[in-house]
């Protein structure tokens, strides 16, 4: 049995892994991947000590630093389920691997959330894409349809402006964005925004060939020919695993304490996974020293018991 | 007869897209020489990605076999690694 086992690999969780290794903890770390949201972060230019660096290299460096460290890692395994047992925890994973431990981080953040409509799955990397950033350059000189309303979607339409043919927004809501990046393209030639709207299918058969919106208030359907849709209306908690065990708040992020407890003793959570009010990197680098810090404080207790 | 066969590795990439520096770094990390594809601006390599219906970046050609995305698990099992 570990002493700890650390689930995700991202700010967070890398900083936990630095943090209880320097406490001389057996410890596990467990995660799909290394690097989490910051790998699809072009530039950064708040995370303290690099003036702007992209995020790809960032998390090379948290990587790197994790590295010098004794920590068993099992990268490329996804946590699927939690379980509590008399004097600790279990993890299963999607490669069928199974550790104990007796206390346990999750810090698995977030994943993009998905339309959840005809034809978006089948078409993913076929014209559906979740990173403008990535996949934007692609689509030149084609129509393209932007869904959302936040920072990331009007980021994406105004990278896509720039270089594809035509773009139409479509948003649920008004526009949530900063208001310095709706000036930016709301005069674009090549731009139709819907507001109000939503989407119905994704149409095509190898790949995307259109999309059918309806005006929310009038019920009416609108079909536009695009290659690509481009789908940015927020992410969701990876907390699915963790549901029967921690309380979660309506977002379902882990509802955790300053010091990273969940009620759970000995499940602490860290980082854009949990309810802390602002998701940014240097944020969940702190979260996850404050966990790792909490669960050396709770296993030292443990042994003086 | 050699044992080891050359592996030709073309990636195709955008700029701005963080997983294929990932795949980048993987390749370079593991001493693997590569040619780089940039999508963007190579309308011919734009152009085979488009025909077989790949419109995601990044994708590894290996001999003539797509790794699509940073998989590292595949690219190990392609590359022999």
């Amino acid at each position: 049995m570990h002493d700890i086992i650390i689930l995700g690999g991202g700010p967070a969780g890398l900083t936990a892994a630095v943090y209880v290794a320097r406490k001389e903890l057996d410890a596990l770390l467990v995660s799909r991947e290394l690097g989490g949201q910051p790998l699809l972060t072009a530039g950064i230019e708040n995370y303290m000590g690099y003036q702007y660096i992209e995020g790809p290299e960032l998390m090379a460096k948290f990587e790197e630093q994790v590295a010098r460290f004794p920590i068993e890692q099992k990268v490329g395994e996804e946590v699927v389920a939690l379980t509590r047992l008399e004097r600790g925890f279990k993890v299963d994973t999607d490669s069928n691997g199974s550790y104990e431990a007796t206390t346990v981080i999750i810090a698995t953040g977030k994943r993009a959330k998905q339309l959840n409509v005809p034809g978006e799955k089948k078409l993913v990397g076929r014209g559906v894409s979740y990173c403008a950033i990535c996949d934007g350059p692609l689509f030149a000189s084609q129509k393209v349809a932007i869904i959302g309303g936040g920072n990331s979607a009007v980021g994406a339409v105004d990278d896509m402006v720039r270089i594809a043919e035509y773009v139409y927004l479509i948003s649920t809501t008004e526009l949530t964005c900063d208001k310095v990046l709706h000036d930016r393209v709301k005069d674009a030639p090549n731009l139709a925004i819907f507001t109000g709207h939503e989407v119905v299918e994704v149409l095509g058969d190898n790949r995307v060939e259109g999309i059918v919106i309806r005006d929310m208030a009038t019920r009416m359907e609108k079909k536009f020919d695009v290659g690509g849709v481009f789908v940015e209306i927020g992410l969701i908690p990876n907390s699915e695993f963790a549901r029967k065990l921690v309380k979660l708040n309506e977002f379902d992020e882990i509802v955790v304490n300053c010091v990273c407890e969940t009620g759970v003793p000995g499940l602490f959570a860290a980082g854009d996974v949990t309810d802390v009010p602002e998701k940014q990197i240097v944020i969940a680098a702190g979260e996850g020293a404050k966990a790792a810090l909490r669960a050396h404080y709770y296993l030292q207790r443990l042994t003086k018991d | 007869m050699s044992t080891q066969t050359e592996k030709i590795v073309k990636v195709y990439s955008t700029p701005t897209c963080p997983f294929c520096k990932s795949v980048k770094k993987f390749l370079e990390e593991n001493g693997i020489k590569y040619t780089e594809l940039n999508v963007a601006e190579d309308v011919e390599a734009r152009r085979t990605l488009v025909s077989r219906g790949q419109m995601g970046v990044p994708v590894t050609d290996i001999n003539g076999e797509w790794v699509i995305g940073f998989d590292k698990g595949k690219l190990k099992q392609k590359l022999g690694l």
